[in-house]
């Protein structure tokens, strides 16, 4: 028996760029940044004052009672995931095949710290009831999987960074094995807040590039100096080829196959040889049967810090081998920010309009670009991406030394 | 000095309509807060915890299963404000 394929046919997004897919994506073609000055009070108190806020507000979009039970990342979650679904079609499907696979690198974090807050000046009797399930790494998943009514298994793959794109490659796996027919797969993340800024800041990780907010994130530029924080999530519908077909659902993309690897070499910096990603890029494209001559577009991890994006480029380089030049890479999160659990989502999200639009997003703020950097890299405005069968990569990494490479082919 | 019985059912629907959502028109004395007004367990205790503060008074746990209805509350919350 041949294996299931799984295609995708739906998308959602809340992103620092727009509030839902359409609105993201012309936006990151239009080269525009998400990244803004913060206002919090809190702000002045750390060194790092700018972040990439989702561009609409959920309280823009959801009751304020539904709001008030959720963690700011379930509410990413349910917003990109009812437009994901809608996208679909909506269709009525045999629950006992329906699953959730949603990431979060951090967790309901600004839950944890409010309450906490809450504990150390008014008591233990007004911490919230609802503080569990809302801080709960697994909250989005679940809660995404309740409204679905999702039976075949909700799921929450954790590796930092890396977790979105885990999570849909769990996803794609889940529907492989015949474990599930349809799945809503993304990632997100909504850790703007003064302790994970001020963690971040303390591992000199994130851009204090304060007086500049939306030229801060400038992968591949020899002047960069760290990521900045971004927020919001990716969802996408998988589902198998033929329960597609049979429904007469509208089939985007093809996800084609995944690469894991583990570095083994350090808590959170990345292996200067790039072995960890280059085997990673080799088990996606076998996984897929695709070669590096099919690859004509590759989303990179590329958060902007000095010594992660030379390393992923020569990686890819070395990985991609001759057809590297032919491989348009971009850079979103130059404009989005790095979403951690969220990024490998909407970059996926990305992805696929890119497959569909044969257009490559561009990469923002490369104003010298890097001597070391020796790919293609899209810079400044979109990419054609040639007609016929197509290929892309999305690459993202985790602290810890997670690689996961997921494969796109055009539909 | 007692609340009256009126005083605190105001202050009992502007509690549920906050928590739950639910118009304070609609909420009456007879409305049971889980059949009727979608309280849950949880919800239930962020209900106990703002009515406490409120109305300055203490509603033990093992009381609060016994509020089936918004009647419930308010004549409990009455009577130990005397």
């Amino acid at each position: 028996m041949s294996r299931r394929r799984v295609v995708v046919t739906g998308l959602g997004a809340t992103t620092p760029l727009g509030g839902d897919v359409a609105t993201s994506w012309s936006a990151l073609l239009a080269g525009q940044s998400g990244v803004r000055t913060l206002t919090e009070e809190w702000a002045s108190t750390i060194p790092v004052t700018i972040a990439a806020r989702v561009a609409v507000e959920p309280s823009e979009v959801m009751e304020r009672v539904e709001m008030r039970r959720l963690d700011r990342s379930e509410q990413f979650a349910l917003i990109a995931a009812r437009e994901a679904w809608k996208d679909a079609g909506a269709p009525e499907v045999d629950l006992d095949r329906l699953g959730v696979v949603i990431a979060s690198g951090i967790g309901g974090v600004t839950t944890l710290l409010d309450q906490y807050d809450i504990l150390k000046s008014k008591g233990a009797r007004f911490v919230s009831p609802h503080t569990v399930p809302m801080l709960m790494p697994n909250g989005p998943a679940a809660n995404v999987g309740l409204e679905l009514k999702a039976r075949a298994g909700v799921h929450t793959p954790v590796s930092a960074c890396a977790s979105g794109a885990e999570a849909i490659g769990y996803a794609m796996e889940m529907i492989r094995s015949n474990r599930a027919e349809i799945i809503v797969a993304g990632g997100v993340e909504a850790a703007v807040h003064a302790l994970p800024m001020a963690a971040f800041a303390a591992m000199k990780a994130l851009s204090t590039r304060n007086d500049e907010p939306a030229r801060a994130s400038r992968p591949y530029d020899k002047d960069r100096d760290g990521f900045v924080l971004g927020e919001g999530g990716g969802m996408l519908v998988l589902e198998e080829l033929e329960h597609a077909k049979a429904r007469g659902a509208e089939i985007y993309a093809e996800i084609a196959g995944q690469g894991l690897t583990s570095d083994g070499y350090h808590i959170a910096a990345p292996d200067p040889d790039g072995s960890g990603v280059q085997r990673a890029i080799a088990f996606a494209l076998r996984d897929s049967g695709l070669t590096t001559r099919d690859i004509v577009h590759l989303n990179a991890h590329a958060t902007s810090t000095p010594v992660g994006d030379v390393a992923e480029a020569n990686a890819l380089r070395l990985a991609l081998g001759v057809d590297a030049d032919q491989v348009a890479v971009s850079a979103t999160k130059s404009m989005t920010g790095h979403l951690l659990g969220g990024a490998g989502a909407i970059e996926s999200v990305f992805i696929v309009k890119a497959l569909q639009d044969r257009l490559a997003p561009p990469t923002i703020n490369i104003e010298n670009m890097d001597p070391e950097v020796t790919i293609n890299v899209v810079r400044d405005k979109p990419r054609a991406l040639p007609a016929g069968d197509i290929a892309a990569l999305n690459d993202s990494f985790g602290f810890g030394g997670h690689n996961v490479v997921l494969a796109f082919r055009s539909y | 000095m007692a609340l009256s019985q009126a005083e605190v059912l105001v202050g009992i629907k502007e509690i549920v309509e906050e928590v739950a959502g639910i118009p304070a028109a609609s909420i009456e004395m007879d409305k049971n807060f889980t059949d009727d007004l979608d309280v849950d367990s949880l919800s239930m205790v962020e209900v106990v915890v703002a009515a406490e503060e409120r109305f300055g008074v203490k509603i033990p746990d093992d009381q609060v299963s016994e509020l089936a209805t918004v009647g419930d509350a308010v004549n409990f919350i009455v009577k130990v404000s005397a």
